[in-house]
């Protein structure tokens, strides 16, 4: 290569490096969130959707299009002259120590003024103790474990309800039932596998039953490889409850359905956390049998009757994500967004101080939001007061949301069907 | 009366639990008799059998319908794992065949979870979903039908490996693999058969377990566990021991299960299974 293309090289490079320099001195500032998802590993197909989520987010904080939900349609965020709000995303693979150096490399090289993420919670366990340290806020919108926020972190928010929350949403349903339709719910057993998930809702369950006076006629705790589950059975059984909350995974869920069923134990309803109980395979295995179970959710689409963005941002969503619809995970983490612009925007500043403070003080109700929540307010653990989740009830084969009632698409038929023998 | 009832109950379940388990264990106490082989992808054996199943009932034959095909297709497959894999396995360190077939465990879940992801599924419509009720005794056809079943296939393997030509030269191999050669026995030949054998009895025990399981692709593990415990409790390589084995193991689950806590279910089993094998380390009815 000859001395002058060498030159005109060095040149060229020079103008072309000094070209998005200019470009963005004209440009309203840029502020930048770092995420952290799992955009490999076991749960990278969750990982792309919250992703896609959260892109859609930021466009609808920059974007000029308004819908009846927090910071979406004013060209950025007006109190920083309309500065817009740049996602970088770090990938924590699903395991707590890529989650750390997430972090740290968002912080360190990104210069984010604030982290969100990471979807399971222990990644977010480890993250968030890397945003405490460097003194940077941390909004969790999609980790349930109730344990994240009882580690006295100053700057942890999380606004999704945890597993303590849905055990709560269960009694103040019958609560509700008993209100509206005099319906009387005393007795109750608790079912579970024995891992962290089903130990920890029984946990919530059993604790929160007996504060609301309930009695808790039998606890049973299995592991969740079993096979068989007639001890487990005769024990419900022999407890004679009027409800069962059920906390398991799809083999045994079904395994529990038919010794119900075999067993001709009457319940007036079962209320299951998810999992297996809202598996594809459930409800085309049970049949007839799976009429009348209830089940726990984050969100449905149902909201729609409440906040007429629901729809909007569902379709958006699809024509982004391979025309699959808007779920839990994916409504969380939008909002998940849409308040940390919200509250970088009241801060009217990027230091971290200040937004902190701005989420304390964070206020926003229910109906603008895509959730099924009351608000959005934090307490001094930096839990979202107003979290709740949805109740839905098999019927017809379909999954219809019967509580809240405010939100609600079918009336709850309670008690459940009875088993065809 | 409500105790005896409820103890009624659990009898007839730990029974019935047990037969499953003696399923799912003649096959591998078989193999292992005749070749000291431990097949610890015997429960992915189960796995494929219960997605042939599954396919099989997808076009309309029912898992009873679908028990012979299945249970022929896994003794093809189980020639094929030997002819190809476990004959040159044998030629190694005894260690070959431990590390051989639990690599063949890894490949066969990692295929299924490829093939037909983690989703759970499962026959539908299957038959016999009602329930037969004796007084307040109250059992479940499906479970009912996969005990019958286990010993119907059990009594059938003991009859086949106590009075036929072949089973006798099985017996003739597990006893003495070079005196059996030296009578003119074709230990390979012997060998590919009683792996076949064993695979379609894992193979009857998947047609079966559809009526009342979803398949996934770690859906044999858990059974292939006991089926470890029920052969080692009841003798290796005995047939009648597998049956014991089972019995005793379904019926320490669920009684454990009941009367102590369900969590701790398996406690008494894995007692009982430390007590025999320090007693007779052959198991209840193996041979030394």
């Amino acid at each position: 290569m000859s001395a002058r293309r060498v030159c005109l090289a060095f040149a060229a490079a020079i103008a072309v490096a000094s070209m998005p320099f200019a470009s963005r001195a004209a440009d309203p500032q840029e502020i930048v969130i770092g995420s952290i998802l799992p955009l490999t590993g076991p749960s990278a197909q969750t990982g792309a959707g919250l992703r896609t989520a959260q892109t859609l987010a930021a466009d609808l904080v920059n974007g000029h299009v308004s819908y009846p939900l927090p910071m979406v349609g004013k060209s950025g965020l007006p109190h920083l002259g309309h500065a817009r709000i740049k996602l970088v995303f770090a990938d924590s693979q699903g395991k707590p120590d890529q989650a750390r150096a997430a972090a740290e490399q968002l912080i360190t090289q990104e210069h984010a003024v604030a982290l969100i993420g990471t979807y399971a919670s222990s990644t977010t366990a480890t993250a968030s103790q890397v945003a405490e340290r460097y003194g940077i806020p941390f909004l969790n919108p999609d980790s349930s474990a109730p344990s994240l926020t009882a580690r006295g972190l100053k700057w942890f928010f999380r606004t999704t309800p945890n597993d303590a929350t849905f055990a709560e949403n269960f009694y103040q349903f019958f609560a509700d039932l008993n209100r509206t339709k005099k319906i009387a719910v005393k007795k109750v057993a608790v079912v579970g596998e024995d891992g962290l998930f089903g130990t920890g809702a029984g946990d919530a369950e059993e604790e929160i039953g007996k504060r609301r006076g309930f009695t808790i006629v039998t606890r049973v705790a299995y592991p969740a490889t079993t096979t068989e589950v007639n001890a487990e059975v005769q024990k419900v059984k022999a407890a004679a409850p009027d409800v069962v909350m059920m906390a398991s995974y799809a083999p045994d869920a079904l395994l529990f359905m038919r010794g119900f069923k075999d067993q001709g134990i009457l319940l007036q309803g079962i209320l299951a956390q998810d999992a297996g109980f809202i598996d594809p395979g459930f409800v085309k295995t049970e049949g007839k049998d799976a009429e009348g179970v209830f089940t726990r959710e984050v969100f449905s689409l149902d909201i729609k009757h409440r906040n007429k963005a629901v729809p909007l941002i569902d379709q958006l969503f699809r024509l982004r994500f391979g025309d699959k619809p808007l779920d839990g995970n994916t409504a969380r983490d939008i909002m998940g967004v849409l308040v940390l612009a919200d509250a970088i925007d009241r801060a009217g500043s990027t230091k971290p101080d200040a937004i902190r403070t701005a989420l304390q003080n964070t206020n926003i109700p229910g109906i603008l939001t895509l959730m099924p929540w009351k608000q959005i307010k934090f307490d001094a653990q930096g839990q979202n007061v107003g979290g709740v989740g949805i109740i839905e009830q098999i019927q017809d084969g379909k999954y219809e949301t019967v509580w809240p009632f405010d939100v609600a698409v079918k009336a709850p038929i309670w008690p459940m069907p009875a088993w065809k023998r | 009366m409500e105790a005896l009832t409820t103890f009624a109950q659990l009898l007839a379940g730990g029974v019935l639990t047990g037969l499953v388990f003696a399923l799912v264990a003649v096959g591998l106490t078989l193999v292992y008799g005749v070749m000291d082989v431990v097949n610890f992808a015997h429960g992915e054996f189960l796995m494929l059998a219960m997605y042939a199943t599954l396919g099989l009932a997808l076009i309309g034959l029912s898992p009873f319908a679908g028990l012979p095909l299945v249970a022929i297709a896994l003794f093809l497959f189980g020639i094929v794992v030997y002819r190809v894999f476990i004959r040159r396995l044998l030629a190694g360190p005894p260690e070959a065949t431990v590390f051989g077939t639990f690599g063949l465990l890894v490949l066969l879940q990692g295929l299924a979870q490829a093939l037909f992801s983690s989703d759970f599924l499962s026959v539908p419509h299957p038959p016999l979903q009602g329930t037969l009720r004796f007084g307040g005794l109250a059992i479940s056809q499906a479970t009912l039908a996969e005990g019958a079943g286990a010993l119907v296939l059990t009594a059938a393997l003991f009859a086949f490996v106590e009075y036929t030509e072949t089973g006798r030269a099985m017996r003739a191999v597990a006893e003495d693999r070079v005196a059996a050669t030296l009578m003119g026995i074709d230990v390979q030949r012997v060998n590919g058969l009683a792996f076949g054998i064993g695979a379609a009895c894992v193979g009857a025990a998947g047609a079966l377990l559809m009526l009342s399981y979803p398949v996934f692709p770690t859906a044999g593990a858990p059974f292939a566990l006991t089926a470890f415990v029920v052969v080692a409790l009841g003798g290796f390589g005995s047939i009648q021991g597998a049956l014991v084995g089972a019995l005793l193991v379904g019926l320490l689950e669920v009684f454990g299960g009941f009367y102590l806590s369900p969590e701790l279910k398996m406690v008494p089993v894995y007692l009982a299974y430390l007590a025999i094998v320090l007693v007779r380390p052959q198991g209840l009815l193996g041979r030394r």
